[in-house]
């Protein structure tokens, strides 16, 4: 009833918009359809129109699941310092962390989906209708995790918003302890994520007692970084306002979560050169490459560059401050932590694989294709939800809206803004 | 009387060839014996063992070459080690401690039919196990065991051994190279 | 406030859409797969009377698509029984007669190619060093002057990640000791491949192929029936053959006698000689899998 109402709201906001809202919305749409065909070839074939093997198992697709597991994550870094220290400037943008954490996780479910080989057997882990191997496995604590870090973002975003578009107060009695929930949610996400590759004592690269840590330092890297320049692009195209100040406190909140960043690597490699054991193969193989395969060296060390030179971007208060250099900062540490969860992650992982053969992954064209699906759909989920956000919590757009006149009156607005 | 006698005479000559024939033509073809006993005691002491019969695969013999009295029966055994002018095939290849042992020391000078122990003991082809077990004791041990060498069958019931000769050429008893299977496809060129 | 005209026109769109798309979702596996096996559940949760059933339907669909009587069976483990497997590396020639024999009673996928057996070429003078090995060697003839040779398979170990690491236990250890798979219920998500210290899971990345005449009909629900695409399969030492009481395919097939097998918990049996008098060792020992798979030198 009052639900559907604003369903029907929340449909019309996004539905109008500038000539460049089309332009992009029919972009991401092109590329959905082009990534659908690759994935459709992938759904007639089966796995093996991928590049992964026995050797390597895992690819492309575990890559960006761990990676975007760990953009859902850093939704917290903006929620600790507005809820748990109340920091005004904050607290109105902590929404957008939140839609981001949900588009993220819709997406992490994605790449689990098309990376399974029986996508239809999905439900095989429906605790009740299937058989869920709790506590055991460690992919059940990652589905039970996962789906209620969604389900609670899901519900405090659409609450805070269903309350703003009927012009009610919501009841922080309601809302606070959600959201002081999402805080170790979005941290156990993540760790029982970096435990998935931790469990394996027959995989040495991942059997670091550090990885877990390493996972939340970067996730606590990469996922600011996306809402500092989002907020950028947001502040010039909508009547959003954020102060400067918002933006340099949080890439000083950054900076500390790099520099551990780095140290938890430089202690890793610290570990397994100075004790030179069989296991330094695998750093072998990504720093240095083994034999004639160097295939990912070029990564590795322009992942390691880049995580550097972004570190000091916003460590020196004269670069975080310009907002150029902030700017190139965010894209290297988001470029820098994307590599380390992809390919520095899985593929040395399994290279050389548990009998010491080298089996050379690269993503296929279908990988790709169904990945550009994936993330495009995100893009426009994000796109959609950032658009309704904007419009009920900054443009003032309510039920009043609804009636006739005032309505268009209203879109007029809204679509000459943006 | 003599009539009687020479008529008791006549049944029990028949009867004795009879029983002859019967008992060659039972062991005239190789074929596998006693399928249903198996050696239950690997620690049994192999001393025990002469009564004891083990499954075992036929004995490989050559074409033609068995029984070897069909040839040996005609001829004066002559002891005196030296390079023999038939079996070509053998010697050539004889490499069984070659310096210090030759084909008699195996195969009985007087019946070759039959092999024979350091002792004079004489042994059927099918327990050549026994002989090759005199030297190689610690392989006869694990072979009675199925440890050393092949045994098909039933794993919780009749096996069947291979002789040590089936697979060692006993002459030669080194095993030669073989030809490997391909090897598996490389991942890489399984790419569709 | 009265509903707009179009809004139930466009809520009927909607639901036709996404009938459609399910539709043809279901349509697109629909040659393949039956309803009634689609919803089948876990082996370990059925009734006598379903897996007879499932079973039944299993034979007429082999025999159907292959054009051969297939028996499917679903033998349980018997009673005091616990499998051991050993393998002399003194002897082992690195032949692969083994490999090609386990892939003709195990009905593995030619194309693409699937072997459970891989043989290691490694040095005499590294040892069991995996990081030199080499998986592909093809010289003229073997063994090679300096090399010997290291079967892996599945070691049906005491302690298995892989049974651990399934998210929809679809892979468990049976009562006498072998890791199966039931490839009805794996959703094919790769973590126990991830988790095998010793590479023995394959996944059929494909839709496997056999020609019909090299099928081998006489399988295990468990083991060796005929898989289908998208699930983890590995070796379960002949699971339909050992619980016949034979030996494993590779164990038969080995020239030089180096496999040995039998059933731990009987003190006649070659392997528990084997642990008793020989010096055995196992691979990955400070994972602490305790596989059930020796490796000795008999010589």
């Amino acid at each position: 009833m009052n639900f559907f109402r604003f369903v029907r709201g929340v449909f019309k906001i996004i539905t109008k918009g500038s000539s460049a809202y089309y332009a992009w919305i029919t972009f991401l749409i092109l590329l959905i359809v082009w990534g659908g065909f690759g994935y459709a070839n992938q759904l007639a074939h089966g796995l093996i129109v991928t590049h992964m093997r026995d050797s390597v198992s895992w690819g492309f697709y575990i890559g960006n699941f761990t990676f975007l597991v760990g953009v859902a994550a850093a939704s917290v870094m903006l929620v600790i310092p507005a809820y748990v220290y109340h920091w005004k400037p904050i607290k109105e943008i902590v929404i957008f962390g939140e839609l981001l954490a949900i588009c993220a996780v819709i997406m992490c479910l994605c790449f689990i989906i098309v990376d399974i080989g029986n996508p239809l057997r999905f439900w095989h882990m429906l605790p009740g209708i299937g058989i869920l191997n709790f506590p055991s496995s460690l992919l059940s604590w990652d589905f039970f995790v996962l789906n209620s870090y969604f389900i609670l973002n899901l519900i405090i975003v659409v609450y805070l918003l269903y309350c703003h578009f009927y012009k009610k107060e919501y009841k922080v009695s309601f809302v606070r302890p959600l959201v002081l929930f999402s805080i170790p949610m979005a941290i156990a996400i993540h760790t029982v994520t970096a435990f998935l590759f931790n469990a394996l004592p027959g995989r040495p690269f991942w059997n670091s007692a550090l990885l877990a840590p390493r996972f939340l330092a970067s996730a606590f890297c990469s996922g600011p970084a996306i809402l500092l320049i989002l907020f950028q692009i947001l502040r010039k195209i909508t009547k959003f306002e954020i102060k400067d100040e918002a933006i340099w406190r949080i890439a000083e909140l950054m900076v500390y979560a790099m520099f551990i960043y780095l140290f938890f690597t430089v202690a890793e490699l610290f570990k397994e050169f100075y004790s030179g054991t069989e296991n330094i193969l695998y750093w072998k193989y990504l720093l240095f490459g083994i034999g004639k395969n160097h295939e990912i060296v070029v990564y590795s060390w322009s992942s390691i560059i880049m995580g550097s030179v972004a570190f000091l971007l916003f460590l020196i208060p004269s670069t975080r401050k310009n907002f150029l250099t902030l700017n190139i900062g965010a894209v290297l540490i988001y470029g820098s932590v994307y590599i380390e969860k992809g390919i520095a992650l899985i593929v040395p992982g399994f290279t050389p694989d548990t009998l010491g053969q080298i089996y050379v992954y690269t993503p296929s064209i279908t990988e790709v294709k169904t990945a550009v699906m994936i993330f495009s759909s995100g893009f426009l989920l994000f796109t959609f939800l950032s658009k309704i956000a904007i419009a009920i919590v900054f443009e003032d757009y309510c039920i009043d809206d609804l009636s006739s006149k005032k309505r268009e009156d209203k879109l007029k607005e809204i679509t000459i803004a943006m | 009387m003599k009539d009687i006698f020479k008529t008791l005479f006549k049944i029990h000559s028949l009867l004795f060839l009879s029983v002859s024939i019967i008992i060659i033509s039972c062991n005239d073809t190789p074929e596998v014996y006693n399928l249903g006993q198996t050696v239950t005691s690997p620690l049994e002491g192999a001393a025990n063992k002469s009564h004891e019969e083990i499954a075992v695969s036929p004995p490989p013999f050559s074409d033609g070459i068995f029984p070897c009295n069909d040839c040996h029966a005609f001829q004066k055994p002559n002891p005196v080690r030296r390079t023999l002018t038939w079996h070509e095939d053998i010697t050539e290849i004889f490499n069984h401690d070659s310096k210090n042992r030759w084909c008699l020391d195996c195969h009985d000078l007087n019946n070759r039919d039959s092999l024979r122990l350091a002792s004079g003991k004489l042994l059927d082809f099918k327990e050549s196990y026994k002989l090759c077990g005199q030297c190689h004791g610690d392989k006869l041990r694990d072979w009675k065991v199925g440890v050393h060498g092949k045994r098909t069958g039933y794993w919780n019931g009749p096996k069947q051994y291979y002789l040590c000769v089936s697979c060692h050429n006993p002459h030669s008893p080194k095993f030669k190279p073989i030809k490997p299977e391909p090897p598996p496809f490389r991942e890489d060129e399984q790419i569709k | 406030m009265k509903k707009p005209v179009n809004y139930s026109g466009r809520r009927k769109f909607l639901k036709n859409l996404s009938l459609f798309a399910v539709g043809s979702l279901a349509l697109s596996g629909c040659g393949q797969v039956t309803m009634k096996e689609f919803l089948q559940k876990n082996f370990r949760t059925l009734s006598k009377k379903e897996k007879d059933d499932i079973i039944k339907a299993l034979e007429k669909k082999y025999t159907a698509k292959y054009g051969k009587e297939f028996h499917v069976t679903d033998e349980p483990a018997a009673d005091g029984v616990e499998f051991g497997y050993a393998l002399d590396l003194s002897r082992c020639i690195g032949c692969r007669r083994c490999v090609y024999a386990c892939v003709k009673e195990n009905n593995q996928s030619r194309d693409p190619q699937i072997q459970y057996i891989q043989v290691l070429q490694m040095e005499k003078e590294k040892g069991i060093d995996f990081a030199h090995s080499d998986v592909h060697y093809n010289p003229e003839l073997v063994p090679e002057e300096g090399y010997f040779y290291v079967p892996v398979q599945c070691q049906q170990c005491r302690n298995p990640q892989c049974t651990e690491v399934c998210p929809v236990k679809a892979t468990w250890q049976e009562p006498d000791g072998v890791v199966v798979v039931d490839y009805n219920w794996c959703i094919g998500c790769r973590y126990c491949m991830a988790a095998c210290p010793y590479g023995a899971r394959h996944f059929n990345w494909g839709e496997p192929y056999i020609p019909a005449a090299e099928i081998n009909p006489e399988t295990h629900y468990l083991g060796n029936r005929p898989r289908m695409k998208g699930v983890v399969e590995k070796c379960t030492f002949c699971i339909k053959r050992v619980r016949d009481g034979k030996y494993p395919a590779c164990v038969e097939i080995c020239p030089v006698g180096a496999r040995k097998f039998g059933n731990l918990l009987d003190p006649e049996s070659e392997i528990r000689y084997i642990l008793a008098n020989k010096r055995v060792l196992v691979l990955k020992q400070e994972l602490n899998t305790q596989p059930r798979f020796y490796y000795f030198f008999g010589v």
